[in-house]
């Protein structure tokens, strides 16, 4: 930035921090999304750091405002606080530097020019910083999700059942189809039961998936019980014309392991 | 007075808030579990019809009202709008198991089952309108 336009800041900082101060607590009043205890406290200490940035280093500078925005983004502080701070600081300076008028026009343009570069550096920057964490977190969701949402538990000897809970798009029917077919070979499985109890809604795609997920479970050599038909589902599959007459069905996750273990010729009998 | 709610639809997660602004739309006007379910599987239908050949639309779900001797009856409506490719043959889209994307086929003449009316209007090229109504019993 040019050495006049610093000097110009300097020579009324204290009158520009204050102004700011001012107008940024009356901006907020009305925001109760804000923690009011320390919101003195920060608004000083942000606009320090936006003073600090004009000796300071760039990379200084840069790391300064990371840790800042880091604190408060814990903190859980809007993004539009920091957005709209700084569009204010930028008013206040522009209404400063340009109220002398002694200032020549053309001066008066290139110094805005170098306060538009200033203030539009640190806003991206901020901008940055939130919205890659939010990306961070997006991803670390979604990772989440996908190690949730297809498991398959070996209950028994030979048996596995996947329970399914949510709505399944083309991405989760995939891994359906993956980790039972994995799964099977993994823990020998001769039986599978898939458990549609948290499905909340089956249209024809569902029911497509699942019927391409049991026909790829036979081809595997085992067999696919679907558990867990609610009657409301049952109503909604039949209304359809979804033809789930090739394999079979079960009412509960119980009446399928039962059916399961007939299947692979055990049964659970009473000690007593 | 008619309550209404609007989704538009571009992607997978469309179709699910969609479902779920059907739900409560349902749920509040009275519905019983079961029409609930038909609601919901229908605007999904629908929905995943937007989605999948037309890449982007918009469902709007709206309370009706009809004047009957028996007085007056109350029921939501569904419309599916979209400005995709347009259905080439709709007695075919109406029959059962007739698909162009590998699936069941099920799914239209599965919606006019699951609501009471049931409408399709749909120019090619310009887009699809689909509109069809459960009535509260």
């Amino acid at each position: 930035m040019k050495p006049s336009v610093i000097e110009m800041i300097y020579s009324q900082h204290d009158e520009i921090i204050r102004q700011w101060k001012n107008e940024v607590t009356e901006l907020n009043q009305f925001d109760s999304t804000l923690p009011t205890n320390w919101f003195h406290e920060t608004n000083e200490e942000f606009v320090n750091l936006i003073m600090g940035t004009l000796e300071l280093e760039e990379n200084e500078a840069k790391e300064q405002f990371r840790s800042f925005a880091e604190r408060l983004m814990n903190a859980g502080w809007p993004l539009s606080y920091f957005t709209k701070g700084m569009q204010l600081f930028r008013r206040v300076l522009v209404q400063m530097l340009t109220s002398d008028e002694s200032f020549e026009s053309e001066k008066v343009f290139e110094t805005l020019n170098e306060v538009e570069k200033w203030v539009d550096g640190v806003i991206n920057q901020l901008v940055d910083e939130y919205t890659g964490s939010w990306e961070n977190t997006l991803h670390l969701q979604k990772l989440a999700l996908k190690e949730l949402s297809a498991p398959l538990i070996p209950v028994f000897e030979k048996i596995s059942v996947m329970p399914l809970v949510g709505t399944i798009d083309t991405e989760r029917a995939k891994l359906i189809m993956e980790n039972l077919l994995e799964g099977i070979i993994e823990h020998r499985s001769q039986v599978v039961l898939i458990d549609i109890t948290g499905v909340p809604v089956v249209d024809t795609m569902v029911a497509h998936h699942i019927i391409q997920a049991s026909e790829a479970v036979r081809l595997v050599g085992a067999e696919c019980i679907l558990v867990g038909i609610r009657p409301e589902i049952a109503q909604t599959i039949i209304n359809l014309g979804i033809d789930l007459r090739k394999f079979p069905t079960k009412s509960t996750l119980r009446k399928g392991i039962e059916t399961g273990l007939e299947l692979t010729q055990r049964k659970i009998i009473s000690t007593s | 007075m008619s309550v209404q709610s609007n989704v538009e639809v571009h992607s997978e997660w469309g179709i699910v808030s969609a479902r779920q602004a059907g739900r409560n739309l349902a749920k509040e006007l009275g519905f019983g579990g079961v029409d609930q379910a038909r609601f919901t599987t229908a605007i999904s239908e629908l929905a995943r019809n937007i989605y999948l050949y037309a890449e982007q639309g918009e469902i709007i779900i709206e309370t009706v009202e009809n004047s009957r001797i028996t007085g007056v009856q109350r029921g939501l409506k569904i419309t599916a709008r979209d400005r995709g490719p347009g259905i080439k043959s709709i007695r075919e889209v109406m029959e059962d198991g007739y698909t162009t994307s590998g699936g069941l086929g099920a799914g239209l003449p599965g919606v006019k089952r699951l609501m009471d009316e049931f409408d399709i209007d749909s120019v090619t090229g310009e887009g699809t309108e689909i509109t069809a109504i459960k009535w509260l019993r």
